[in-house]
């Protein structure tokens, strides 16, 4: 499915290359026909909003603390004072629900930029540059794209060991190659066209041209790489943390919550459910609004 | 085409290298002497000494490189630290568990994914359809543990109509494999959609209705078969992926299986089992790709010609 978009993205950035708007006026452009023809790409950019902002009111919203214990109320079912019901230590599901969502969408947020930057660097590189600098970034490239991921993302942690910022690290390490095979084809096709050619018989440096020309030709497809993902980086962690190798506690993500809440699955099973459904809601808008941003992108997308 | 298919075997096998080296160097820079660990608080720096260089931990790595290359080819693949036991027998118990349930989990996605797909071409745009396309979205957008969960939930701890974990009898395998097996029954769903409604729209398929065929022979002879091809290549790439583990389901649903295995060489900082696991789950990925490539230019007669 992934290498499936990744093909697709090459041939979109192909064919705008053709074009002759200006990049900007015509991505504003595209963004208002996304908005007009796709009502479940905005549904999903309304609700990623709404989640934003439910994380960051997260202590306005809720009367509970996020570690506040309440052992008279173990494992209350949802429903009346604890609205999405209480934990093993009686703390309140849906405040812990809010806070999580801070960490979440942090560990979609940071990997994805992070591995854009990385990924976007060495694409650029190995594409302009060709030869020699080439074959070796794209060799270690396809290495890493030869591991199943969860499988890599195991292996970085087990080296680095747990906790958030290895979460980070671990995740842009996983993710950074498809980003850097996607930038280099692209740099490969505007490496040779008229604005480039001029700008080097102007004599601007190398390095000028690689971040100041071909770089900001390259941000559509960034957008759509760093929307699709987020959700990747979010799953990856909670397949992580419900292994017990991700985030380490106090540190709440919503995969941490599904593991502890496993030993209650058959006594209390929203504490696992609440956060599962958090996350698919979470993956689902994610996805559908990087698809949506891939649909426009790409002109030769028809209807079905 | 021979040459083709050459020059890719050459590229995987240059790709496998890499990854065994990767493996092997991410897993030495790990902090702290692996025997220490292995023998605990007990053992005393004499022993310690003597295990290391009996493990050959006190070689450069390089020469531990190679060695290990060496002695995996003659399939040795050293002794797990935690399990005492050989890797590679520890591997070959769990295998047979991660191959039936791949193979359940495969036959389940492919013959699900396939029938919702074509009825979803045939209903296209009709209430059938968005039921079909919204199951298959759901188990595509569903991480594996929710799947598990919910299926351990519903059919054996409220139901009791499966076995809640393990894998006594075969029905033991239904859940996991249903969960394990939905994801790629989405992707199968909707490939087939859209391949097929693609086909249904070439000119052969005119010809055909013109020459008299009814509607089910021009669609199960004439599209189907050429819509085959790329649903058939991402099965190859899905039952490699399958195979190389599934360490959520596995860990969920109680299976000796090589993804457990993983964990367990993770959580007891067992090297040579890590290794090992993950150098078999990279491999069976690398080769499911090269099948894939080799069958798409073998079944598609236009790509056969050119090579």
């Amino acid at each position: 499915m992934l290498r499936k978009k990744r093909e697709q993205l090459e041939q979109a950035a192909d064919i705008r290359l053709q074009s002759q708007i200006g990049e900007e006026e015509r991505f504003w452009f595209l963004m208002r026909r996304m908005a007009r023809e796709n009502k479940t790409a905005v549904i999903s950019f309304i609700f990623i909003v709404l989640m934003i902002l439910a994380a960051i009111l997260a202590p306005v919203l809720t009367v509970y603390e996020e570690n506040d214990m309440d052992l008279m109320n173990r494992l209350s079912a949802p429903g009346g004072a604890h609205l999405l019901g209480t934990d093993e230590g009686g703390r309140d599901v849906l405040t812990r629900l809010l806070y999580g969502a801070r960490v979440s969408l942090l560990i979609g947020v940071i990997p994805a930029l992070l591995s854009l930057i990385l990924g976007a660097v060495l694409g650029v590189i190995a594409g302009y540059r060709g030869g020699i600098t080439d074959t070796i970034i794209m060799r270690i490239a396809d290495v890493t794209l030869a591991f199943p991921s969860m499988l890599l993302a195991m292996v970085i942690m087990y080296a680095l060991g747990g906790g958030l910022i290895n979460v980070f690290l671990t995740l842009t390490l996983v993710n950074w190659a498809s980003v850097a095979r996607v930038v280099r084809s692209q740099t490969l096709q505007l490496k040779n066209s008229e604005f480039v050619e001029a700008a080097r018989v102007m004599g601007v440096s190398n390095r000028k041209i690689m971040m100041r020309h071909i770089l900001p030709n390259c941000l559509p497809t960034l957008l759509v790489l760093f929307t699709l993902n987020i959700p990747t980086s979010i799953l990856t962690e909670s397949s992580l943390s419900f292994l017990g190798l991700g985030v380490q506690p106090p540190n709440a993500s919503w995969g941490l919550m599904i593991n502890t809440g496993r030993q209650y699955l058959f006594t209390a099973p929203w504490l696992s459910f609440v956060p599962g459904i958090a996350i698919m809601l979470t993956v689902l808008a994610f996805n559908f609004l990087g698809n949506g941003l891939l649909d426009v992108l790409d002109p030769r997308q028809k209807k079905q | 085409m021979l040459r083709t298919l050459a020059r890719r075997a050459l590229q995987a096998l240059v790709v496998l290298i890499g990854v065994v080296l990767l493996i092997f160097v991410m897993l030495r820079i790990v902090p702290g002497n692996p025997i220490e660990t292995m023998m605990g608080e007990h053992a005393n720096a004499e022993t310690i000494a003597r295990m290391t260089k009996e493990m050959g931990l006190d070689q450069p790595l390089l020469t531990q490189f190679f060695r290990y290359i060496g002695s995996a080819f003659r399939g040795d693949f050293g002794t797990s630290y935690s399990l005492g036991k050989p890797v590679a027998q520890l591997i070959g118990n769990a295998f047979v568990n991660t191959l039936l349930l791949a193979v359940f989990a495969a036959v389940f996605a492919w013959i699900f994914g396939i029938t919702c797909g074509i009825i979803s071409a045939v209903k296209k745009n009709r209430l059938t359809d968005r039921i079909f396309m919204g199951v298959s979205l759901l188990g595509i957008s569903l991480p594996v543990f929710m799947s598990a969960m919910f299926l351990q939930y519903i059919f054996a701890f409220k139901l009791h109509w499966l076995p809640i974990s393990g894998t006594d009898s075969w029905t033991g395998f239904i859940l996991p494999a249903i969960a394990l097996g939905w994801n790629s029954a989405g992707q199968v769903a909707q490939i087939t959609r859209t391949t097929l409604l693609e086909t249904l729209q070439e000119d052969y398929i005119d010809t055909a209705r013109a020459k008299g065929r009814g509607p089910t022979g021009v669609l199960l002879r004439h599209a189907l078969r050429n819509a085959m091809l790329p649903v058939l290549t991402m099965m190859t790439i899905q039952f490699s992926g399958l195979l190389s583990g599934a360490v959520i389901t596995e860990t969920v649903f109680s299976i000796n299986g090589v993804g457990r295995l993983m964990v367990q060489a993770i959580s007891g900082r067992d090297i040579p089992l890590l290794q090992a696991t993950a150098l078999l789950a990279t491999t069976v990925v690398i080769l499911g790709n090269l099948l894939a490539d080799s069958l798409y230019s073998v079944l598609d007669p236009r790509i056969r010609k050119e090579g």
